[in-house]
């Protein structure tokens, strides 16, 4: 029974804008006709694809396997056939393209055979694996892959689960939702990670602006035989980052640099037990996610939206936005980020579109100099002096924002919030430490070179006394005849000369083997070209 | 005045003795001055600088007998960075030895490749895979776009390919503001 | 064009916000300045405002910033009213139009602007003045219900563009020593405390009058704390120190040194406490680091207001301690979440 909370330092307390979406329940989406899945949903390896272009799969279909540990399954979310793998916008805050594969639904929505895992009965790694193959990641947005989080592990056995269902940050409201409407089974998920786990506490937080969640949860651990406290935590925004909430319920703190699990807590997003439940008891992989559409469009709400979709559909779906948009935000206002297209696909760390405009996000005007005023560091959930990385990020201070412990910044952006002088400061963080790991990685790179280098030297220094040793020997038999040299330069050089042959033959490629109409075709715009040369040359 | 004489001559063989004793006790291995400064290159070893690899420019430098703005791939900050080890004013990089370029890695078209072998000798590196007559290749990892190789292909197949921005190694920017025009 | 990334919402806040609530923080002290003194220090203010004004924007102008952001910014004109109303209020026109200038040229603009000064710029602008020019910033007027001659407003501005006097007057006659001053010179040739104070000069808490603008300034500091302008930290520390220092000294030897509320009382204590050591652009940003800091602004005040060469000595500890800003910040560095100590 926990008897007393604890407090975090800072935080703050934006319009929460929760009512516009949280009013209505979760509502389907027609299946689209296309569907772009990503293979970097998640944190870690790229999933390696299993399909080809061409290829017909099945809904659940498992599309690309994970690649190493810490890495998730890409699957179908309904049955068609592959058109395409290539590199596709995604939405990711670089606005770069990654590789995706394309399905063309073909409406039947036909599903693999599914089967309730017995996970009673099984060897835990096994159903770890199987948690692996089903692609189940942190789904609150970090989408770390959650099978690595529930490998028990002998050094630190995990004592206290937490579930996380505080949802702090504004706009954003489908954790309230699901918990609302599917309370059992998130606490059926709860009870097989618990299982895996060995943990003796279960905990679930939830933020004290959602009192009908928290009652439907209460509700649902009294249902079930699972010893779970559901504890209402004060609305303070970060309260929902793991750290902060793990803090707030045990009091403990997770030692920077480490995972909570060392600590003997592990944390979970309440869609994440969802979707454990879904896979274990169902047989079906993550291929939806409850997706809160708000902002400036028509009907808000919360959608079960198939991953793939694009946004500007599914915003349909909502009812299209306003004509007075200005982009569309994934996640929440205060660490999502602009989509670099309203034509990227909703991916499993899509838990919130808003759709953007001046007037609910007014334009900031011109940062003003620091006034070293502090308010900053008052707000600070990691209790960091953000006045003073800005001053080493802006002059590219790094060793000096490294000490000063940049790299324990959440980047949950109270410090812009409150600033006076409008500074954009959690941007400068972004970059200090973008800029740091790439240094970093830079050094690591150098030193290989360095040591493949020294490597290298040595072996030539090696090779060179050989030689010499073979040398002496030699020079006490006969002298070395130079025609071997000869013959050698002399196939060198007929090497040449066939390669530049090949040059010169393989540079049309392209233009081979086309049909006769191909072929007249080119000769065309040929002549066209060089007609059009001649003119310019005039 | 004896006393004094003595006293002095005695201070002097304690502490003679005592700075013996410590550049025994603490020997360094090797010239310090010289690691810091090839920590401090960037080890493309593409000998821009003159010198045939980093650690030879980090032994000149170290001597006195280069320049600090030798080294173009290091640039401006590797400037920086070595004024600042060896506590002299940074000066802009000597572009005699070449300018700064974005970061590239070595393409061998693997079609033209007629498998000499040249290449793989010239790679200060070993990130060059092939044997006689072999077709090569370059492992990207490992290739420090030293361009080394470029000029010894008989048959100009090696093209030095600029690393693209991809989702993994995409970096933030530093914030910039649009000016508005002074009221 | 909203935010360039997250996050897009922001408090409703500005630095002229900030500004301006400090200005309309000082108003209650003004009121009482007015009603104690006369309303020669109406003729400082705007003095000051418009010499800050000026400058700043000639500033401005030669260092090619944008105009308009730093002049409505409102800092210049929490600097130009700290200053004057440090000042005497009867000092002649080109004190305060000096003593502003040095501000905010040398002390503010020479320094990079706003956010970017390491010292006070009115204290600066203040201990140059007291240092260049001692008799000018001495002579204070009497409290209206002491003074034996009250000046109409119009003669308060002859006398402070003109120096001329109303025919009869001298300058004795409207001013007189400060208690502060009153009491180094007195405490000086041997005279005991409870005879220097029964002078009609000093008040029930500090000093006739000046008790009074202290405790309007101690209001407008509520409103600041209540607004979230400033921190408790250095007005509790400088004031509790100071007091600390004087109850210790008067409890030891009553006869020789000023009791705790004579000093919170007398002076720019008070201005000092809410006003000026809490600017933060030369103060300390760590919590432990602001108590530091006004802990060693009451001791250096109560130190040179004891034993110094001035009666005051609020502007002299602000910036020694400005100076130590740095160190204390560098030392004071909180313990960051999931970090041993």
């Amino acid at each position: 029974m926990i008897e007393k909370l604890f407090k975090f330092h800072g935080g703050v307390h934006p319009p929460e804008h929760k009512a516009e979406s949280a009013a209505t329940p979760i509502r389907p989406v027609p299946m689209p006709a296309r569907l772009v899945l990503p293979l970097r949903q998640h944190i870690g390896n790229v999933a390696k694809v299993k399909v080809a272009v061409g290829d017909h799969v099945l809904k659940g279909q498992q599309l690309a396997a994970p690649e190493g540990m810490i890495s998730a399954a890409v699957h179908a979310p309904t049955s068609g056939t592959v058109v395409a793998i290539d590199e596709q916008l995604i939405p990711h805050v670089s606005g770069l393209p990654d590789l995706c594969i394309t399905l063309q639904a073909d409406g039947e929505d036909r599903w693999i055979e599914r089967e309730p895992l017995d996970y009673e009965d099984m060897e835990k790694t096994a159903v770890i694996e199987a948690l692996r193959q089903a692609g189940v990641v942190g789904l609150g947005g970090a989408t770390f892959p959650t099978h690595v989080k529930l490998r028990a592990d002998p050094r630190h056995p995990v004592k206290t689960l937490i579930l996380n269902g505080a949802e702090c940050e504004p706009f954003i409201t489908c954790d309230d939702r699901l918990m609302r409407e599917r309370a059992d089974e998130i606490i059926r998920g709860l009870q097989i990670m618990a299982y895996l786990l060995d943990a003796e506490c279960c905990l679930v937080g939830i933020e004290d602006n959602k009192p009908e969640a928290a009652q439907a949860m209460r509700t649902a651990c009294a249902r079930s035989a699972v010893p779970v406290e559901v504890v209402l935590v004060p609305t303070l925004y970060p309260g929902g980052g793991a750290k902060q909430l793990i803090k707030v319920l045990t009091g403990w703190e997770v030692p920077s640099g480490k995972l909570p699990s060392e600590i003997g807590v592990q944390c979970f997003n309440v869609a994440t037990a969802y979707a454990v439940h879904r896979f274990i008891d169902h047989g079906e992989p993550v291929i939806s996610r409850i997706v809160t559409v708000t902002g400036k469009v028509a009907r808000p709400g919360n959608f079960e939206v198939p991953l793939g979709m694009a946004i500007e559909t599914l915003v349909q779906a909502a009812g299209g936005a306003a004509p007075d948009i200005d982009g569309f935000i994934m996640g929440g206002p205060m660490m999502g980020f602009k989509l670099p297209s309203p034509r990227v696909p909703v991916v499993k760390a899509t838990n919130c579109i808003i759709a953007a405009s001046p007037d609910l996000f007014p334009p900031q005007p011109l940062p003003m100099p620091c006034i070293r005023c502090a308010r900053c560091a008052d707000v600070c959930p990691a209790n960091l002096q953000p006045q003073e990385l800005y001053w080493f990020a802006k002059s590219q201070n790094f060793e000096k924002a490294r000490d000063y412990h940049l790299f324990d910044c959440i980047e949950c952006g109270c410090c812009s919030y409150v600033c006076p002088s409008h500074i954009p400061l959690v941007q400068y963080y972004r970059y200090a430490k973008s800029e740091i790991i790439a240094l970093d990685r830079a050094k690591q790179a150098a030193n290989l070179a360095r040591e493949r280098n020294q490597l290298r030297l040595a072996r030539i220094e090696r090779e060179k006394q050989e030689r010499q040793a073979r040398h002496a020997q030699k020079a006490m038999g006969a002298k070395t005849d130079t025609a071997a040299d000869e013959a050698k330069k002399a196939i060198i050089a007929a090497a040449i000369e066939r390669a530049k042959a090949q040059k010169a033959a393989v540079t049309p490629q392209n233009t081979d083997h086309l049909p006769p109409e191909a072929q007249a075709e080119i000769a065309r715009i040929e002549a066209r070209r060089s007609q059009a040369m001649e003119q310019q040359k005039e | 005045m004896v006393s004094a004489l003595l006293v002095m001559v005695g201070l002097g063989l304690v502490l003679g003795a005592l700075l013996g004793y410590a550049s025994i006790k603490f020997r360094v291995e090797g010239d310090p001055l010289v690691d810091k400064i090839d920590a401090i290159l960037p080890q493309t070893q593409c000998g821009q600088c003159g010198y045939p690899g980093c650690r030879p420019y980090a032994a000149a430098i170290a001597k006195g007998e280069a320049d600090i703005n030798q080294c173009p791939p290091g640039g401006e900050a590797g400037v920086r960075a070595l004024a600042d080890l060896l506590g002299v004013e940074p000066k802009p990089l000597n572009t005699a030895h070449g300018v700064p370029k974005p970061k590239s890695v070595a393409v061998i078209d693997e079609n033209l490749c007629i498998g000499c072998t040249l290449c793989i000798q010239a790679c200060p590196v070993d990130a060059i895979l092939g044997a006689a007559k072999q077709m090569h290749t370059v492992i990207a990892s490992e290739c420090t776009g030293c361009e080394l190789c470029v000029a010894p292909c008989p048959v100009d197949c090696i093209t030095m390919v600029p690393i693209p921005e991809t989702v993994s190694n995409w970096k933030w920017r530093y914030p910039v503001f649009e000016i508005k025009a002074v009221s | 064009m909203m935010a360039m990334a997250s996050p897009y919402l922001s408090e409703q806040t500005s630095v002229s916000m900030i500004m301006r609530k400090v200005l309309l923080a000082l108003v209650p002290g003004i009121a009482a300045y007015v009603w104690v003194y006369g309303s020669g220090i109406l003729v400082s203010l705007l003095l000051a405002s418009v010499t800050a004004l000026v400058s700043e924007a000639v500033m401005l102008k030669l260092r090619g910033r944008p105009l308009r952001p730093f002049l409505l910014d409102g800092s210049a004109l929490v600097t130009a009213w700290l200053l004057a109303l440090a000042l005497p209020p009867i000092a002649p026109w080109w004190l305060v139009v000096v003593g502003t200038l040095f501000a905010i040229v040398v002390a503010k603009q020479l320094y990079g602007g706003l956010g970017y000064n390491p010292f006070n710029p009115a204290m600066v602008g203040y201990a140059v003045l007291l240092i260049s020019f001692p008799v000018a910033m001495t002579q204070w007027p009497a409290p209206l219900e002491l003074a034996q001659a009250k000046l109409s407003l119009l003669d308060q501005l002859r006398y402070i563009f003109g120096r001329v006097l109303p025919s009869g007057l001298t300058v004795d006659a409207i001013s007189s020593a400060t208690p502060l001053d009153t009491l180094k010179t007195q405490l000086k040739l041997h005279h005991g405390m409870a005879d220097i104070m029964a002078a009609p000069m000093f008040g029930t808490l500090g000093t006739k009058g000046g008790e009074i603008v202290a405790g309007a300034y101690l209001l407008g500091g509520v409103y600041l704390l209540w607004q979230r302008i400033i921190t408790w930290h250095v007005p509790v520390a400088f004031l509790g120190m100071l007091a600390l220092l004087a109850s210790g000294c008067h409890l030891i030897d009553a006869d020789r040194y000023a009791g705790p509320l004579f000093h919170l009382f007398s002076g720019a204590a008070m201005l000092c406490a809410f006003f000026i050591a809490t600017d933060p652009v030369s103060g300390p940003t760590t919590p432990k680091g602001k108590l530091i800091f006004g802990a060693g602004i009451g001791i250096l005040t109560w130190v040179i207001r004891t034993w110094g060469g001035y009666p005051d000595g609020v502007a002299f500890a602000v910036l020694l301690m400005n100076i130590c800003v740095p160190l204390i910040d560098a030392y004071t560095q909180p313990r960051v979440f999931g970090h041993e100590k």
